[in-house]
């Protein structure tokens, strides 16, 4: 189980190609990444993404740990990034690894399911120099409620 | 103990922590005393339901004992992902 937690932008390929390597144990491997979207109809110049450091790491391990437990999974990786980014730029990935692609696929949607509703992170978006922070939305935790 | 603030609470207060000297019981106790503060504190704690609350990183809630509690940390809910 890896956490990382960076300002600096990640290799995608090189972090899935590298996740569960040399495993013979796992049939599965989930990956999924995360983007900086821009506004339908364009503007968006940028996201600032701002975090709790010493809050962070503690609350996606547990986070990642509480999947690992659930799902028997093999290995589990969550990269997030903090700072400024801009359209197009990776925010964050998760990956897992299990025997099976059911867990595999399940685990990873929990991991993104918490990290949306419980991850110290806090998005503001900078459209025409005018920064607005993103409002949680109520479907994100109510997609708590099925786990 | 020490008190953060983030997001937009950070931006209403105006700091991202302080060092705060209390006698409050629970997160709530402490909460009315920083309203009863300033405007910018009862503007940033106006509506509780639109906060979330963590005592020493621990995701917690309002009614959460402070008693040798080191870090109080308050923000809106969380959007990571």
């Amino acid at each position: 189980m890896r956490i990382v937690v960076q300002e600096a932008p990640f290799d995608f390929g090189a972090e899935a190609a590298g996740f569960a390597a040399g495993r013979h144990d796992m049939g599965a491997v989930v990956t999924f990444t995360g983007i900086v979207r821009d506004r339908p109809g364009g503007g968006l110049q940028a996201m600032e993404i701002e975090h709790y450091p010493s809050m962070t790491q503690k609350a996606l391990e547990q986070i990642a740990a509480e999947a690992v437990d659930r799902w028997s999974l093999g290995d589990a990786l969550v990269i997030h990034r903090y700072g400024r980014l801009e359209p197009g730029e990776q925010i964050m990935m998760v990956a897992t690894a299990a025997p099976h692609r059911k867990d595999a696929f399940e685990a990873a949607e929990y991991l993104m399911d918490y990290l949306k509703s419980r991850a110290p992170f806090w998005k503001k978006e900078y459209c025409a120099e005018t920064g607005t922070w993103v409002a949680a939305k109520d479907e994100d935790e109510a997609a708590l409620t099925r786990w | 103990m020490d008190v953060l603030y983030f997001a937009w609470v950070r931006e209403r207060i105006g700091l991202p922590r302080e060092t705060v000297q209390t006698e409050a019981a629970t997160v709530a106790e402490l909460v009315a005393e920083l309203r009863a503060r300033e405007d910018r504190y009862a503007a940033a704690f106006e509506d509780l339901s639109a906060l979330r609350v963590a005592v020493d990183q621990e995701l917690t809630d309002f009614d959460a004992p402070l008693a040798g509690v080191r870090e109080v940390a308050f923000f809106p809910p969380m959007t990571g992902g």
